[in-house]
């Protein structure tokens, strides 16, 4: 065996990495959480939300003399779910949510109608402005303007493709600090990490390989949740894959990075799970997985926008919606890098090895 | 005693080089409520080509010593030198040259046994290759089955491949056996000699009397943290003052049936002890103690039920510093 091969067959990093690999690849339990898992809620979510062709809404007249005549005006509207109910009646089921207005025709003699409903609720406000709207044709009025509708429904602009982004971001963070952090203080409790220690290994090493070998098998992650996102909601990366790519590897190395200084001194599996836990959950809330964050109030967006997770999921956004390039990115991939190097020099500062 | 100067002088001469292992008044306090202090001032030497055991019950300091050590405790005070080496100057050249096995690994289970001693042999710059070390241990049957499918033994023998393939100077191995079955003791016992004859040092620690007497060129005794004895394990034993110890009961089983002057009245007896109605006395001489015995008891009025002789063992020594026998030590302990 010549003398180079050695040095590279015994390269502790190498192998370091593929040992870690190794176990992974034996873990059944962890190719599913990694691999399947995340596929599993694109496809739910990406179901539950999908663009409906047809919103109904659900109107109730109160019932009277003029009931009659104006169920028969709006059921006209294929768009109405109209029934006739009795003034109490009607106000229990708006109150519960079975209805979105209540249509109640004023006085006999007059053709005014009083409408009754929750301003905050969208489908209300949207019974509301269509009910009248319907009404006040059969009433007589004439458009004044000729319109023409032209319904929206491309990939890039649905929820899905919104939906899409953020599911990589999570699949990253989870990864990096399950995959880094469980695994850390899996090995202390085992003893391996002292065992480690007693041999002339190189600890940092030790680090940049467990990182490497998430790396290695977050890469397929994506491109399998890529893949299937094309073929089955047709969503498409209108940016560069490089990009994306760049992404991908800087988010895995800044939640490494977390997960080494979260485990770098916990004990036990509970301790682990309880600090991974209290680290993901603002960002699970606030970094705009699902839902945009521009609902938080003004004065939280600064911070929602230094939180590990919230560049990462904006910049891949940029990217695969809007097709922005690496340079537009700049300020998220500062904070993403600052967060990576600060994380992991502490973590490796503070680490406790037995 | 342990600190006999005749006899240290003579394994200085027995070996003549300088110590592979040395530690001088070695302390270790835990701090906590209350602070423990595991180690109260151990002195060891571990001369090149030895097996040295350091040999103690539960709680003892074994560990807390052993892993002082090795490097991966820092020592509340004392001095340590290995291969002439100090930790806190040159720990990478000393683990280069040490293997370690330690009392509670669990290796990663979903690894097979040879890519297990291939990841260990990638730590060290030199070494045999992981084939050789898992000959080294007779695993090459198991070589590609999963750690998970490994016995007790076979896990321990795994650990000392991880050890080996480094080729160390120095082998440190805490309670290599414990918890094994007779048959798995014995290999294990076969695989530390082998290593010994290859030139290794070793040093172990145990709480089986029957495993230091056997395995041991040297051994210490230890207990609540100090080195109650030093020495080999014929050198120990000699040092009770006989090879043999005679126990006998009395038919009346009376606690105080026998005064002092019926014990001085004995030659030849170097040590005598009693507990619950059991006499124990070390002797050099039986064929020459035992007539006498008879003799005074029949004077003084009593007869004996049984009588016993057998050689005086480390066990013996055990209880004659520690002042209570191994396995009531160990009762102790939990
Ligand atoms: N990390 C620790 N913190 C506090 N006390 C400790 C710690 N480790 C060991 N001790 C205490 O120090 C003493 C010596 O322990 P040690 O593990 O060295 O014993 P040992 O001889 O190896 O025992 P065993 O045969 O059970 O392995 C014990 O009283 C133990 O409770
Ligand atoms: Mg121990």
């Amino acid at each position: 065996m010549s003398d180079r091969f050695a040095k590279l067959k015994y390269s502790a990093l190498r192998q370091m990495t593929i040992a870690r690999l190794r176990e992974f690849s034996r873990e059944p339990a962890a190719i599913f959480w990694v691999y399947v898992f995340p596929i599993l809620m694109m496809i739910a979510l990406g179901v539950a939300f999908r663009n409906r062709p047809l919103e109904q809404l659900t109107v109730v007249v109160e019932s009277g003399d003029r009931a009659e005549p104006t169920l028969q005006w709006l059921d006209a509207d294929e768009r109405f779910r109209v029934s006739i109910a009795t003034a109490e009646d009607a106000h229990e089921r708006l109150r519960t949510g079975k209805a979105d207005l209540i249509v109640t025709p004023e006085e006999s003699g007059s053709n005014d109608y009083r409408y009754t409903f929750d301003p905050t609720r969208p489908g209300s406000l949207l019974a509301r402005n269509a009910t009248d709207d319907a009404l006040q044709r059969a009433a007589g009025r004439e458009d004044l303007l000729v319109v023409a509708d032209r319904e929206v429904s491309e990939p890039g602009a649905r929820y899905i493709d919104f939906l899409v982004p953020g599911l990589i971001g999570m699949g990253i963070m989870g990864g990096g600090l399950w995959g880094v952090g469980f695994a850390i203080v899996d090995m202390r409790i085992r003893k391996l990490l002292k065992r480690f220690l007693a041999t002339p290994m190189n600890r940092s090493h030790f680090l940049v390989a467990v990182m490497i070998s998430r790396l290695i098998y977050t890469i397929p992650e994506i491109v399998l949740l890529l893949i299937c996102a094309r073929f089955i909601f047709g969503v498409i990366n209108q940016g560069s894959y490089l990009t994306v790519t760049v992404l991908i590897l800087l988010g895995t190395i800044e939640f490494s990075g977390i997960g080494l200084l979260v485990a770098s001194r916990a004990k036990t599996l509970e301790t682990i799970s309880g600090l991974l836990n209290l680290v993901m959950l603002p960002m699970w809330m606030a970094s705009g997985i699902f839902f945009s964050y521009d609902r938080f109030p003004e004065y939280f967006q600064p911070l929602i926008r230094i939180l590990p997770l919230t560049p990462l999921i904006d910049a891949l956004r940029q990217t695969m919606l809007e097709g922005q390039t690496i340079a537009d990115l700049g300020s998220q991939l500062v904070v993403m890098a600052v967060w990576a190097i600060l994380t992991f020099f502490i973590g490796l500062r503070f680490f406790r090895w037995n | 005693m342990a600190h006999d100067p005749i006899r240290d002088e003579t394994s200085t001469i027995r070996f003549m080089s300088k110590p592979v292992i040395s530690c001088r008044d070695l302390r270790k306090t835990y701090v906590g409520k209350p602070p423990i202090e595991a180690l109260r001032g151990i002195d060891l030497t571990v001369e090149e080509g030895e097996c040295f055991g350091v040999l103690g019950p539960n709680g003892a300091g074994k560990t807390t010593a052993i892993e002082i050590l090795e490097g991966l405790l820092p020592a509340t005070s004392g001095d340590v030198q290995i291969l002439g080496k100090r930790w806190h100057e040159e720990a990478d050249q000393i683990r280069q040259r040490i293997g370690i096995s330690l009392q509670e690994t669990q290796l990663s289970e979903k690894l097979t046994v040879r890519e297990t001693v291939t990841l260990f042999r990638s730590f060290y710059r030199e070494g045999m290759t992981p084939d050789e070390a898992i000959a080294c241990v007779s695993l090459e049957k198991k070589a590609d089955v999963w750690v998970k499918k490994l016995s007790g033994g076979q896990k321990q023998r795994l650990a000392i491949a991880t050890a080996l393939v480094g080729e160390p100077q120095v082998l440190f191995l805490d309670e290599p056996t414990t918890g094994l079955d007779p048959q798995s003791r014995r290999d294990l016992w076969q695989l530390i000699m082998d290593s010994r004859s290859q030139g290794r040092s070793v040093l172990l620690t145990t709480h089986y009397m029957d495993e230091a007497e056997r395995l041991c060129d040297r051994i210490a005794i230890i207990d609540g943290g100090k080195v109650r004895a030093q020495g080999s394990p014929e050198e120990l034993i000699a040092g009770l003052g006989g090879e043999h110890v005679i126990r006998f009961t009395l038919e009346s089983q009376s606690n105080d049936a026998l005064p002092d002057h019926f014990w001085r009245s004995l030659e030849g007896v170097r040590e005598a002890s009693f507990k619950a109605g059991d006499y124990q006395l070390t002797v050099a001489q039986p064929h020459r103690v035992i007539p006498h015995l008879l003799h005074s008891l029949d004077s003084a009025g009593q007869r004996a039920s049984s009588l016993t002789t057998r050689q005086a063992s480390l066990e013996d020594v055990f209880v004659k510093v520690a002042g209570r026998t191994l396995e009531e030590a160990e009762g102790e302990a939990t």
